[in-house]
């Protein structure tokens, strides 16, 4: 057995002992480094759906004549960015009403409290959340229940006949 | 038959057999170690469980939007048996979640999670956390319309934590809104993912298990003391000890058979839940509501004030979280047994009495309007005239009935109006009606003068008499 073999299965000698701590903090840094790397273009992946700001679309929601004077209606529209597998859940849904002969409202269909549903009585007058019972009066206004704040408002214009709303991500707060 | 033994022979040489698994699963255990101790080997199974019928589930699965809905519609009703494997999936999760709760309960009555077990307790609550991410994740991937209104609800509630909030809500909805992503997303953590750290995890939780050992069934006035434990728990286990393997495991066997008996007889009698209707962010005819483990913290959150609900969607888990990974820190050595630790009994009874109540209101949901209430009972109607009759039909026409039950019909909301006549004056109905308060909005905007009247009307009729 030679002196560095010894050395090495007893935990003596210093400088052999000093160069293998050495070596294996080398491997781990590298390997550190190397996990780090490859890391980048996963998380970059990952978060990309954070990264892309979402554009703001005008969506055609119908004829300025499809609303009745005063009536709310739920008018459905294709999400700005939806991919092309979304399905069904490319579109999203509004409520509108018409409060003037070009002037229209728009809500979102999400109640502030949970992002549930919400849905219009139209005999009571008032948005009715299925979850918690929040209400809302036809302004958005909260009417009762958990609701921190009203409904969530969208840009709603008319162009050329046309209703157009303003498509945005999903608002919850 | 002597080649058998001599393939035998060559394999466990080369593979360590005797030396590595049997020696394992031949550790020396606690004599007196009994049916308590079923719980985590359960468990283990129940994992195992779903990891077979997930494999088998994906087969057919399609994870995106467009067919995730029909794949599962295919592997319900048209693939041979798939109804049954679907139903072991989610009886399997049932039982895993129940299965869990009730070792991690276990473990913490008799003061196992004490010196030097520290950090098999932790690992299992890690594998706990997972277990309910698993069981949360699983629950969205039908696709129906409760699982996308739930993930909106989860978003919203993830948007609640202060400053990360809508960090938080993106990273949930993988993107700007609830839709392809959202679902594989979900998807990826939920195959992929979660159940890769709870391999993991489980591994080491195992080695650990073997490590330290089963802990003795304690005794009460025989506590822990670090100083003494180790040394006192070898010679227990050389004076009194029984090789895991068969001793102790028979009960484990017959313990996991029944469980699988019960979760097969569930799937294949009762089935998998039925799948409502198909993922549609543009039918507001939704009311989400999570599969049954998860009902309680449904009802916590719907009965707490709205005021205190930021800190409770946020802080309820993280301190829940916080408590269960310091308690070995804080209660390492001592007392073990439940005779001697009433304030452990009393921290899993009350909490398990309180889950169990909320668990019930979370199925009857009293808080939630009912929006399908159409119309009074005729008896109810029949003999009403003029302006009570007018006002009866208002009575359902303005929602009333949402939220107010007559004559067993109506929502749970607001109070039971069947003899509302005989409590509230005239002058106290109207002022209800007009100004709302206590959850019920104002009508006053609303209503004309005579409408109140004729539900004013009407509401006296209602004395019970």
């Amino acid at each position: 057995m030679n002196d560095a073999v010894r050395g090495a299965v007893s935990g003596l000698g210093g400088a052999e002992e000093t160069r293998r701590r050495l070596m294996a903090r080398a491997i781990v840094g590298l390997l550190g480094v190397a996990g780090a790397v490859v890391s980048i273009p996963i998380l970059a992946y990952l978060l990309s759906p954070l990264l892309n700001p979402a554009p703001n679309v005008w969506r055609d929601v119908g004829g300025v004549d499809d609303f009745r004077l005063g009536e709310m209606k739920l008018v459905d529209f294709e999400e700005p960015s939806p991919l092309p597998w979304a399905g069904q859940t490319a579109r999203t849904a509004a409520w509108v009403r018409r409060t003037g002969p070009a002037s229209f409202i728009a809500f979102g269909v999400n109640c502030t409290h949970l992002g549930c549903p919400v849905n219009w009585l139209a005999e009571a007058g008032i948005f009715v959340c299925p979850c918690h019972g929040g209400v809302y009066y036809a302004d958005g206004r909260v009417a009762a229940g958990p609701p921190p704040r009203p409904l969530f408002r969208y840009d709603i214009r008319v162009q050329n006949g046309r209703v157009q709303i303003l498509a945005r991500p999903l608002q919850l707060r | 038959m002597k080649y058998l033994q001599r393939v035998y022979a060559w394999l466990d040489d080369r593979l360590g057999i005797s030396d590595g698994i049997l020696a394992a699963l031949r550790h020396p255990v606690p004599r007196s170690v009994n049916w308590w101790y079923v719980l985590g080997s359960a468990t283990l199974v129940a994992f195992v469980v779903q990891v077979i019928t997930g494999v088998a589930l994906a087969f057919t699965y399609v994870p995106a939007p467009i067919s995730a809905y029909e794949s599962l519609q295919f592997i319900t009703n048209e693939a041979i048996l798939g109804s049954v494997v679907r139903g072991i999936h989610y009886f399997g999760a049932s039982a895993m979640v129940l299965l869990i709760a009730a070792h991690a309960a276990r473990v913490f009555l008799m003061g196992s999670y004490k010196y030097p077990r520290e950090l098999t307790w932790l690992t299992g609550v890690f594998l706990l956390l997972l277990t309910l991410g698993m069981a949360f994740t699983g629950q969205l991937l039908r696709w129906e319309q409760n699982a996308y209104w739930s993930m909106v609800v989860a978003a919203a509630q993830a948007s609640r934590a202060p400053i990360v909030g809508e960090l938080l809500m993106r990273i949930v909805v993988a993107g700007q809104t609830v839709g392809g992503a959202t679902l594989t997303r979900f998807y990826a953590t939920h195959v992929f993912l979660l159940p890769a750290l709870m391999f993991l995890l489980i591994g080491l939780h195992l080695t650990l298990v073997l490590r330290h050992g089963i802990s003795e069934p304690p005794r009460a006035g025989q506590p822990v003391d670090p100083k003494t434990y180790r040394r006192w728990y070898q010679d227990l286990l050389k004076r009194d000890g029984i090789p895991f393997w068969p001793e102790a495991a028979w009960r484990d066997v017959i313990f996991a058979l029944a469980v699988g008996l019960v979760v097969v007889l569930l799937s294949i009698i009762v089935g998998p839940p039925p799948l409502g209707e198909r993922a549609d962010p543009t039918l507001v005819q939704a009311y989400p509501r999570p599969d049954w483990y998860f009902l309680w913290y449904f009802a916590l959150l719907a009965l707490i004030p709205p005021e205190i609900e930021d800190w409770v969607i946020i802080g309820f888990p993280v301190l829940v979280g916080v408590v269960l990974l310091a308690l070995p820190f804080i209660a390492p050595s001592g007392e073990r047994s439940p005779r001697r630790r009433p304030w452990a009994v009393a921290a899993v009874g009350l909490p398990a009495v309180a889950i169990a109540a909320l668990t019930v209101q979370g199925l009857r949901a009293p808080w939630s309007p009912n929006l399908q209430a159409q119309a009074l009972p005729a008896a109810v109607t029949a003999p009403l005239q003029g302006s009570a009759a007018q006002g009866a039909v208002l009575f359902s026409q303005k929602g009333c009935l949402a939220c107010h039950v007559i004559a067993g019909t109506g929502g749970e909301r607001g109070p039971d109006l069947s003899t509302v006549g005989a409590r509230r004056s005239r002058e106290e109905l109207t002022w209800r009606i007009l100004y709302g308060g206590i959850g019920m909005p104002a009508y006053g905007e609303s209503l004309v003068p005579e409408e109140v009247t004729a539900l004013v009307d009407f509401l006296e009729t209602r004395t019970g008499r």
